[in-house]
């Protein structure tokens, strides 16, 4: 009787075992990823705290427009304007914002004075603001680039450059542009994929800027030899890929996005370049992954392919965020190339979108323009998002203790951040307490921060102790050449004449 | 009997020391290890031991500059097992070659001359284990440079010493050790038809069990 319970209780706990075993998974995987997520070193998804927040989400009606947003395609913000590109209505509204939660219409803008044949828009892509109030308007239907002064008198067009290159029945579609301070104009148009086109502040075209590297492998150029004629028509040609939209930061680079080839990117590649004015890439990706995205292309709900980069923006704080149209989420990547955040997602939800199209950022929060939902949608970051950005604003301010302990409390939000890892072992390599940052090193893998720290903590440890270290190497030498010596003599006197007998 | 177990750990410990002159004088040390006898199994199988024991001690003591461990999907009896498997695979495919075409060395013969081949790996690596925690990621060349010569000095003492045992001139024991390497292979293929063959066979009496459960 008794064995046979025991066996009934052994076997119950064997059962409760498996359900144990069989049901963690279940609960575990129910939801998939959350709304905020990272990836860690070996490139796993992270469950991240919310960065981000929705704030509202500004409709036509929500800013009391007559005619709903239709289509909206680009936005620009500048101080607290904020200047929505309304394409499918050809208008540009000019917005204040007056807090996160209030958007206020200051001017509709759907024509101008001037010399000019035509005085209205059609499927304005984008505009850009300089410091003394001048409009540049990628004017796409009419294929010009427009600029107007602050009283919309027409000054100037930029029309399709005069390069022999060019195909001459290309009919110029511009569709994103830069402005620097200078008052040059830098230019993505459809169908061109030499690089940005730049126009002198005059007007004049003068030439094309940073290029898209042309990505191929072998495999591809041994085929290309074996293939016939008509093969090598049907086959992919070797072109540098169109940028998709270009910012121009607050130090005057130019950040471009780009889709990635989804069979030839290794996870190292970049889809945003950062463009000094020779056009020369100088995007600093020194984290374990590319400034990529999402690393898993997989289907999944539909999307699959690598995270399209529609719209980029760069905060002052070097960290810039990008737009994926793909799957609808916003990355944020620091001026190392490390994800900072990424969140969001296709859907109807607020904080999830449909056809997101443009972003752009006031202080550090977050416009993004959805163009089948015809909305802007407002983010502000959450506690953890503004501990985050204070860590990383204190380390490029010096205060190198207050950034540790801004670190040390994400970490505490957030156990498994690596940035926050990173930036407490940066903060206490900065204090000069080298052993306390190497293990914060080693735990996320930081090789070059780890020797850093490690070079100076080694360094030190040999100045301490120095005189030990000088009594080793020396006994080293001296005790095998003194019993040498000493076995020597005793030889000597052993074999020695005169004690002979 | 006291005296016997002595002789026999003297005789262990010359056989032990006597890797350390195969690894400097491969073709005259293997030519001694089978033919004046000197290697013994005990000698073998500890060196395979320390092989084994380093590459598992490695993954926890060496810096994480060098080597970096996803913990959770290592299954330390696959990683030992990635060592023995291939090594039973070459010692077997190696002899059931070289016994058809005149090789003089026996099965564990050919087994003690892969484990004696094996001693640069513990006998590098582990002072290289304990020298890696102290180098940042400047000085890392060295390390890279010493472990890659600890792996291809044990390559090129395999194949010397199948050479010396076998009595092979240098260009057939080389086709014999391109040939073993395919063996391998071959043996490989096999292995893997005969389970996916059992688990068919397997499944198919499973499921006429379920059939036959099912009609009752």
């Amino acid at each position: 009787m008794q064995t046979m319970k025991k066996i009934v209780r052994g076997a119950a706990a064997v059962l409760a075992g498996f359900l144990v075993i069989t049901a963690t998974p279940l609960t575990a995987y129910a939801g998939e990823y959350g709304y905020t997520y990272n990836y860690d070193y070996w490139g796993d998804v992270q469950e991240s705290p919310d960065f981000y927040s929705v704030c509202k989400v500004f409709t036509g009606t929500d800013l009391g427009l007559e005619t709903n947003l239709k289509s909206p395609d680009g936005i620009f913000a500048y101080g607290d304007l904020i200047y929505l590109c309304d394409s499918g209505n050809n208008r540009i509204l000019e917005l204040k914002r007056d807090s996160s939660e209030k958007l206020e219409v200051l001017r509709i803008i759907d024509s101008f004075e001037g010399e000019c044949d035509v005085k209205t828009f059609s499927n304005p892509t984008d505009v850009a603001v300089s410091e003394e109030g001048d409009f540049y308007i990628a004017d796409q239907g009419n294929a010009r680039v427009l600029k107007l002064d602050k009283d919309l008198q027409f000054v100037r067009a930029f029309t399709k450059p005069d390069d022999n290159t060019l195909d001459p029945s290309l009919v110029f579609q511009p569709k994103k542009l830069a402005i620097d301070t200078a008052g040059r104009v830098y230019c993505i148009a459809t169908g061109i994929n030499k690089g940005l086109i730049k126009y002198e502040a005059d007007g004049t075209f003068s030439g094309f800027v940073g290029a898209t590297k042309v990505k191929f492998d072998w495999t591809d150029y041994i085929w290309k030899k074996f293939a016939s004629q008509a093969q090598r028509a049907k086959m992919e040609s070797f072109v540098p890929t169109e940028y998709e939209n270009i910012f121009m930061d607050y130090e005057g680079f130019i950040y471009a996005t780009m889709a990635l080839n989804e069979e030839k990117a290794s996870d190292t590649d970049c889809a945003v370049r950062k463009l000094n004015l020779m056009g020369n890439d100088i995007l600093v990706s020194n984290g374990e992954w590319g400034v990529m995205g999402d690393l898993y292309w997989g289907s999944g709900g539909g999307y699959e392919g690598p995270s399209i980069f529609t719209d980029v923006t760069v905060m002052e704080n070097d960290i810039y965020v990008c737009l994926d149209r793909n799957r609808g989420r916003c990355f944020g990547f620091d001026d190392q190339g490390n994800m900072v955040f990424g969140f969001g997602g296709n859907g109807n939800m607020n904080g999830y979108f449909r056809r997101p199209t443009a972003i752009d950022r006031i202080g550090h929060d977050l416009y993004v323009v959805d163009a089948l939902d015809n909305s802007i949608t407002v983010l502000v970051p959450t506690e953890f998002g503004q501990l985050v950005y204070n860590a990383v604003e204190q380390f490029d301010q010096g205060k190198y203790t207050e950034s540790g302990e801004a670190w040390q409390e994400v970490m505490n939000q957030n156990g498994n951040y690596d940035l926050a890892y990173i930036g407490i072992g940066r903060s206490l390599l900065r204090q000069k307490r080298y052993k306390e940052a190497m293990e914060y090193f080693e735990l996320k893998y930081d090789e070059d921060n780890y020797s850093k720290a490690y070079k100076q903590y080694r360094k030190e440890w040999v100045e301490d102790h120095i005189v030990i270290i000088v009594i080793v190497i020396l006994a080293l030498f001296l005790i095998p050449s003194g019993i040498g010596k000493y076995k020597k003599i005793k030889h000597e006197i052993d074999t020695a004449d005169i004690f002979r007998n | 009997m006291i005296a016997i177990t002595k002789e026999k750990y003297d005789h262990y410990l010359d056989s032990l020391k006597f890797a350390l002159y195969c690894i400097s004088h491969p073709l005259d040390g293997f030519w001694d290890l089978t033919h004046e006898k000197r290697g013994t199994y005990a000698a073998a199988n500890t060196i395979l031991f320390l092989t084994l024991l380093i590459r598992v001690m490695k993954l926890k003591y060496t810096s994480f500059i060098f080597y970096r461990v996803y913990w959770e999907d290592l299954n330390v009896f696959l990683y030992i097992a990635s060592v023995l498997f291939p090594l039973c695979l070459w010692v077997v495919g190696n002899w059931g070659l070289t016994t058809l075409f005149d090789g003089k060395g026996r099965l564990g013969q050919v087994y003690i001359a892969t484990c004696y081949a094996l001693t640069p790996y513990p006998l590098i690596q582990f002072p290289l284990m304990i020298f890696s925690n102290f180098v940042t990621v400047d000085e890392a060349e060295f390390y890279s440079m010493v472990s890659a010569i600890s792996l291809f000095w044990a390559a090129v003492l395999i194949v010397t010493a199948m050479g010396q045992i076998h009595e092979f001139s240098a260009g057939k024991n080389i086709l014999f050790t391109v040939a073993s390497l395919f063996a391998m292979l071959v043996m490989i293929f096999i292995l893997m038809i005969f389970f996916s063959m059992i688990s068919q066979g397997v499944s198919y009496f499973i499921s006429l069990g379920k059939e036959f459960l099912f009609r009752l």
